[in-house]
């Protein structure tokens, strides 16, 4: 039983020591998307469990909580792995047509496992000081991966990207420190009973503000973000849809578990700077979005767009808005994912990511310019597309108490992400290409254009379906949401039953 | 560095400081030390030869790659951590064999997992360190 | 003992912070560094210092006897200065690589990913 908890980590961990060991060769691309496809089916397994017992824990070498390590999958925490796992898949795939040997080489495909690794810890751990050290695996990883090629724009924004990193990272080891200081636990189902018996509640919020500090910034919700569109342009097409659809989850998944699990004593203080953190994250980003022209920019600065919704599902705090939560994260995930590995295709066809010098693209592969359509109306809410169902929740929850100018802001921002989207089809589908280039897919070889498309055919089929058939997904939601709200099955599963 | 007392005094001090990590990783299993330190230790042995006769020299006396050494450090590791999977134990839990007895007082030895795993923390470290040390060292 | 720590824990905290207002990347990075190290002391402090032998069980008993410093904060100090030395080395060396290729280490001049946008026409 606990091994099902172990596999989603521990198989692209293996996997990286062998496609490491093989990189000279062209081994190492298969090894990579062999261990994805067995990380699906180690997730897909979780998932089943989960479903049919709620909550599934796991001691780590037969150590009881709180004392040692614990894993840990409710219904939040498995669908991120499962999303994380088809996401690998996806861009594994992408990634055998996208990345050149000389990036194979040294090492891409072992530095790409460890990332999923480290995410897919994150998710499932239940233990403070680990999800740090995973927090640090994805970390390493993702610094390896974005300067990996090392053209002067990814060492420029690798620096960034490293300098704020670290520093988020340090606050966040800080308030781990004064957490334990206070409770003398680590474990999170733990935490959650020591910190209401706390005298000194002042000092539990402001460690509360450093953990949304430290979050906030692995989030880039507002005014935190500055290192995230200024890094995701620059490394590999593949790289940057994995960043895009699965680290900044990490930082809103954290919040979302520390939020409702353990700082809940003073929830009108603490969840109400979330709200309108929310609302300024949703509104810079979409407006940095508008003064961008060029490709995967857009794209980077409408991910801090969408995470204000996510944590304003959370900073809502009804179980409708976490409801809707949760649901954003996994439609995001997809669509976004999904955008840049076609903004990947866009580049390898027209020349370039800069719209003002490429275009025709609609004209030349209509197939492409439908695939773009389905994420793109999706990330803006088009009914009937999985964003849609998404914002209406958030939107419904904050109607629901009241939150009108809440509300009014979310649908605001959902307009104005038409009108980047409708820039980007206009620029790069719909005028002719400045440079008269035919852009036609003739331009790039069958075996690198075919295994680019088949992701992302995927991922779009993924969002038609969630968008026609929300039922389920809308109740696996709904129980996720009720689990974080009352976490009395978490800490039971994890600690046991206590007399 | 050209100096004759050091780079005859470093042959010596390589060998006693990996003979010395080799100590630590094996003491570690009842006392402290450990992996950890017995990797830092040798790196250690390792920089201090590359001082003396430079990093080109003290990268062929290792034979692999840090990097690739680094990375079978934690395959082994892992597979240390796994290897309580038949068995029935969650991972990482350690498995025992006792050699001639059934438990600490009466065997022998033992050959277990948790040794193992030592020996991977000491490649992982080993290699990690000396990866960065030569990159250094390249680089100036 | 512990507010000593804690003194020593805010003037790293301000000297990093002074060092990280600097426009040089090297000074930022010297003032991570300390902060990581104030970090460390953070939690090292939270566990209660106590003057007590290293918390090891002797031969046939089931727990360590007598008065015995926290073993934990120790190992998570451990841990996370492992992970710090890592992070750190690996922000040096991509340092030094970034001032190679882009001979500046101002922060100020690097715009390879955003370049400066010319002025409209």
């Amino acid at each position: 039983m606990s091994w099902l908890l172990v596999f989603p980590i521990a198989v692209p961990f293996v996997t990286a020591v062998l496609a490491y060991l093989v990189r000279m060769s062209f081994w190492g691309r298969w090894v990579s998307l062999a261990g994805s496809v067995v990380t699906l089916i180690a997730a897909i397994a979780l998932t089943v469990a989960v479903l049919r017992e709620g909550v599934v824990a796991a001691q780590m070498s037969n150590w009881d909580a709180p004392f040692g390590i614990t894993l840990v999958a409710d219904y939040l925490g498995v669908v991120m792995v499962l999303i994380t796992a088809i996401t690998g898949l996806a861009t594994a795939i992408y990634a055998l047509g996208e990345i050149e040997v000389r990036l194979e080489k040294l090492g891409y495909h072992a530095l790409f496992q460890t990332l999923i690794a480290g995410v897919s810890g994150a998710f499932l751990t239940g233990d403070l000081f680990n999800l740090y050290v995973w927090f640090e695996v994805m970390l390493i990883a993702s610094f390896g991966l974005l300067v990996l090629g090392g053209s002067r724009a990814q060492l420029d924004a690798g620096l960034k990207y490293v300098a704020l990193n670290l520093v988020s990272t340090l606050v966040f080891l800080s308030g781990i420190g004064l957490l334990y200081g206070l409770t003398g636990t680590l474990n999170m189902a733990d935490l959650a009973g020591a910190v209401a018996e706390v005298e000194n509640q002042g000092l539990v919020t402001v460690i509360a503000m450093m953990f949304m500090f430290g979050f906030g910034v692995k989030a880039a919700i507002f005014p935190l973000f500055f290192w995230l569109p200024a890094s995701y342009h620059t490394p590999s097409f593949a790289v940057s849809a994995v960043f895009a659809g699965l680290l900044t989850k990490v930082g809103v998944y954290a919040l979302m578990r520390m939020f409702t699990l353990v700082f809940v004593g003073d929830v009108g203080f603490t969840h109400e700077i979330l709200i309108w953190v929310s609302a300024a994250t949703m509104l810079t980003g979409v407006l940095g979005a508008a003064a961008q022209t060029d490709f995967r920019k857009i794209l980077s600065f409408h991910i801090i767009s969408q995470i204000g919704y996510m944590t304003l599902g959370l900073a809502l705090y009804t179980p409708l808005a976490l409801m809707g939560g949760v649901f954003y994260l996994v439609h995001h995930i997809i669509v976004k994912a999904n955008l840049f590995l076609v903004s990947g295709v866009a580049n390898k066809l027209a020349g370039h990511t800069d719209l003002n010098r490429i275009g025709g693209l609609y004209k030349s592969s209509p197939v492409l310019a439908a695939l773009f359509i389905v994420p793109a109306f999706s990330l803006a809410g088009f009914p009937p597309l999985s964003g849609f169902w998404a914002k209406y929740l958030i939107v419904k929850a904050a109607i629901e108490i009241d939150a009108w100018f809440i509300a009014f802001i979310a649908l605001l921002v959902g307009l104005l992400t038409i009108f980047s989207m409708t820039k980007i089809w206009g620029m790069a589908f719909w005028k002719p290409h400045p440079d008269g280039i035919d852009p036609t897919p003739d331009r790039v070889p069958t075996r690198i254009r075919l295994p680019m498309m088949i992701p992302i055919v995927g991922l779009a089929a993924m969002t038609v379906v969630i968008g026609f058939f929300p039922e389920p997904f809308v109740v696996f939601a709904e129980i996720a949401a009720l689990q974080l709200l009352d976490p009395e099955a978490y800490v039971t599963t994890v600690l046991g039953e206590r007399p | 560095m050209n100096s004759i007392i050091f780079s005859a005094g470093a042959r010596l001090l390589v060998a006693l400081l990996l003979v010395f990590s080799l100590f630590m990783l094996l003491r570690g299993h009842n006392l402290p030390g450990g992996g950890f330190i017995g990797g830092l230790i040798g790196a250690v042995g390792f920089i201090v030869y590359s001082l003396a006769c430079g990093p080109a020299e003290a990268k062929s006396a290792l034979r692999i790659s840090p990097e690739v050494l680094g990375m079978v450090g934690l395959g082994i590791a892992l597979l240390a951590g796994l290897a309580s999977l038949p068995f029935g134990d969650p991972l990482f839990t350690g498995q025992w064999y006792w050699v001639g007895g059934d438990s600490y007082e009466t065997a022998a030895f033992s050959i277990n997992s948790v040794l193992v795993f030592d020996i991977g923390v000491y490649l992982v470290v080993l290699g990690g360190i000396l990866s960065l040390a030569f990159a250094f060292e390249e680089e100036t | 003992m512990e507010s000593l720590t804690a003194l020593l824990i805010g003037v790293l905290v301000a000297a990093s912070v002074y060092l990280m207002l600097a426009r040089n990347f090297l000074r930022f990075l010297f003032g991570l560094i300390l902060l990581s190290n104030a970090a460390n002391l953070v939690i090292f402090a939270s566990g209660r210092m106590t003057m007590g032998a290293p918390a090891l069980v002797p031969y046939g008993a089931d727990a360590p006897v007598g008065v015995v410093g926290n073993a934990l904060p120790q190992a998570l100090v451990l841990t996370a200065i492992v992970i710090g030395f890592g992070l750190l080395a690996f922000t040096l060396a991509l340092a030094f690589e970034a001032y190679r290729r882009l001979r500046t280490l101002d922060t100020d001049d690097m715009d390879d990913a955003e370049p400066k946008e010319e002025p409209a026409k």
